[in-house]
């Protein structure tokens, strides 16, 4: 099996041997960060270049410090102190940094769409970051490696993934890495949340918490972001953590051994509480740590290896 | 010198004539359709016609001319140039230009751009509302006596049920016909596609088919209320079409319109996030498909206009979510009409009433009618003739086809308008 893309645009276009190979090498990555110079030459000479259209801590941290134990040299473009500002186009935007020759572009932008659009135009390979309401595809690559080292398979199990899956690209990437490697993907919330037809994506769709952690292997809470509460999407958010947050009494309907997990940043007491986030099942820093090893396997396949 | 057309087949829905006939024009006017070779040749310019269907000129009920005030993307000398092209002799222009078409003044601009152009003819629609900013009527006795055939606020449409009531109330004192564009624009929100499958799937905002159907409704039942002669612009859904459906079963004296992108596309035309297909109302499911095309069939929809909508570069190779709605039609709208007689949906009579009988008809206009003494506005076409789309070698300014590189079979090889064979292939 050989990863041969340009592009990482979206889980949806992924063969579980493709997922395999990622997870796999992104494991054997994971020693790098351990040692105590945490560098090898294996992407040196080679330019990355991170776009971000939105605030984002963690995730363009995240392939920065992916690179830079690669050896590549990271540039990093953001909104506020780009040509957005001044009006130019995207493809303007994409154009101009294409003709210094970078090797990729990581893209994070508000529009769904956006990093395939760029994909179409570019010569360069380029990797979505998360778009709008669509994909965040090295997001699920770390929840799946994550799981997969704490259960040993990624086959079998029953991931629950909880919150607002209207307006999560988390959700989305989730549902089809998790369907795709042969677990079963439950997803939860209030009606407003979930948009019609999910089933289509392959998941059980139910508006009961508690429905949907029971016997549960996997618990995934998405954040809520406060301001659908403006928008007709919630009552309050008294009522929501009341019925949607997860507490520690509902651990106990789920498999003993749940891990608990949450792309982050958290809402204390509002989708999880402290004593779950904090707790012994919580995998949550883990993901963290484990999303630098998967960015690190995703870009060796785009830029590295024989290809490159 | 008149002109006498020669073994053509001529198709005319308002006397329901189908057959072989001779048509002699003079002046403009049709003077004599009789059996093949009764009307001698002598002095006469000869076309000779057989093998193709003479149809009275093709109307578009629903087109965006984009002048004045968007030059860039197409003209009235460009739109109408699209118009003869596609066998249209005539297309209503929508009033959301730059100005808007709310008053005299404009609805006379347009006329005497389309006047200096000579191509197709132009049929001004203007304004229900000032600046269709839904709040005041505009001056619909003025905007009719200058040359408006009906009212929209289309692309803008009327929010206020009651500035709604109050347009058809007004527009029936000058007997014009309000043409509605149904979307609740608070259901509609900020989406960019249908609703649905394909949509939860790419990450885009949605629009919910009842976004359009509530709005049939409210206006369905406000045209009962008020007696207004009311249309209903590109109707997009099964839902729509249902409910229209009913509302001529109780005798309400509503005409509706979809377009040629209704029936032949569906939402999975987006996947790939492709702009030429965001357009707005959205395309829909293959059971929406299927609803347009049944009720094209049984007469719900009386009429198919295409709601050419130019678009350049500058709208249209952008993101998807900051692409503007919208697609062209004119070159392509008859093509997709014959597609549909092809495949046995529509009788070929069906096809030249929906595209020109029943336009005519509903915006009271002259033409779609070859009776001796109608206006010699006529459209020949080949019906078997085989080509394929090119977006770039069209007439229009602007290139947002999301048709481009389809095969397509039958099309218009001439028009004549007032008489003057004004575009011959």
């Amino acid at each position: 099996m050989e990863f041969r893309r340009k592009d990482l645009l979206g889980i949806a276009d992924l063969e579980p041997e493709e997922i395999r190979l990622i997870l796999d090498t992104a494991a054997s990555f994971k020693e790098i960060s351990t040692r105590p110079i945490k560098k090898v030459p294996t992407l040196r000479g080679k330019t990355v270049v991170t776009m971000f259209y939105e605030p984002s801590t963690r995730t363009r941290m995240s392939f920065e410090i992916a690179a830079k134990r690669l050896s590549a040299d990271t540039l990093n473009l953001t909104v506020a102190a780009s040509s957005a500002v001044k009006g130019e186009t995207l493809a303007d935007t994409a154009h101009n940094l294409e003709a210094m020759a970078p090797d990729v572009l990581i893209i994070r932008h508000p529009t769904s769409g956006a990093p395939h659009y760029l994909a179409q135009r570019l010569k360069c390979g380029v990797i979505n970051a998360g778009d709008g309401l669509h994909e965040h595809p090295t997001q699920a690559l770390l929840d799946l490696l994550t799981v997969q080292e704490a259960k040993g398979t990624l086959s079998g199990l029953k991931v629950a993934i909880i919150g607002d899956i209207a307006h999560s690209r988390v959700a989305r990437s989730n549902i089809y890495g998790f369907t795709k490697m042969g677990s079963q993907v439950t997803v939860a919330g209030p009606g407003t949340m979930l948009p019609p037809y999910l089933e289509s994506l392959g998941a059980t769709v139910t508006t009961s918490l508690l429905e949907a952690v029971s016997n549960a292997d996997v618990i995934m809470m998405l954040r809520l972001q406060l301001e659908r509460m403006g928008q007709m999407f919630l009552s309050t958010l008294r009522e929501y953590s009341q019925f949607f947050g997860l507490a520690p009494r509902h651990l106990q309907l789920a498999k003993e051994d749940v891990i608990i997990m949450h792309p982050g940043p958290l809402n204390r007491g509002v989708e999880i509480s402290p004593e779950v986030a904090d707790g012994p099942h919580s995998l949550i820093l883990e993901q963290v740590t484990n999303g630098v090893a998967v960015r690190m396997a995703v870009l060796y396949f785009l830029i590295g290896g024989e290809k490159g | 010198m008149s002109l006498l057309i020669k073994g053509g087949l001529v198709v005319d829905p308002s006397q329901r004539l189908e057959e072989l006939r001779d048509l002699l024009v003079d002046k403009g006017k049709i003077v004599a359709v009789e059996p093949p070779g009764q009307i001698p040749d002598e002095g006469r310019q000869i076309i000779s016609a057989p093998g193709l269907v003479v149809a009275p000129g093709l109307i578009d009920m629903h087109a965006h001319l984009r002048e004045p005030g968007e030059e860039y993307k197409e003209t009235i000398a460009s739109g109408t140039q699209a118009a003869l092209q596609g066998g249209f002799t005539g297309v209503a222009a929508m009033p959301n230009t730059k100005p808007v078409n709310d008053t005299a003044a404009v609805t006379r601009l347009i006329l005497n751009q389309a006047k200096e152009a000579g191509k197709a003819r132009v049929y001004p629609v203007g304004a229900v509302s000032v600046g269709s900013k839904g709040e005041a009527l505009s001056e619909y006795g003025d905007l009719k006596a200058a040359g408006a055939v009906a009212l929209t606020d289309d692309g803008h449409p009327v929010s206020s049920s009651m500035l709604m009531r109050r347009a058809m109330e007004y527009a029936r004192t000058f007997d014009l016909p309000i043409i509605s564009h149904c979307e609740d624009l608070e259901l509609r929100a900020d989406g960019v596609m249908h609703e649905g499958r394909i949509s939860l799937q790419l990450g885009l905002k949605g629009i919910p088919g009842a976004a359009e159907e509530v709005m049939v409704y409210r206006d369905l039942t406000l045209a009962a209320l008020t007696g207004a002669r009311l249309h209903i612009a590109h109707v997009s859904t099964g839902g729509s079409v249902a409910i229209i459906r009913l509302a001529k079963a109780m005798g309400l004296p509503v005409t509706a319109e979809s377009a040629p992108h209704y029936f032949s596309l569906t939402d999975a035309a987006v996947l790939g996030y492709d702009t030429n297909a965001k357009v707005n109302p959205p395309l829909r499911t293959d059971m929406d498909l299927a609803s347009i095309k049944e009720a094209l069939r049984d007469g719900t929809l009386d009429a198919i206009a295409c709601d050419h909508a130019p678009h350049s570069s500058l709208e249209k190779e952008v993101e998807f979510t900051a692409a503007a709605f919208g697609l062209i039609g004119l070159e392509t709208s008859l093509g997709l009409t014959l597609k549909l007689v092809h495949g046995g949906d529509l009788t070929l009579m069906q096809a030249i009433a929906a595209l020109s009988t029943n336009p005519a008809r509903i915006l009271g206009v002259e033409g779609g009618a070859l009776a001796v003494g109608a206006a010699a506005d006529l459209t020949l076409i080949d019906l078997h003739r085989e080509w394929t789309v090119d977006a770039s070698a069209f007439a229009s300014r602007s290139r947002n086809c999301p048709f481009h590189g389809w095969p397509l079979k039958g099309k218009a090889v001439m028009t004549i308008v007032g008489g003057k064979v004004v575009w011959e292939e």
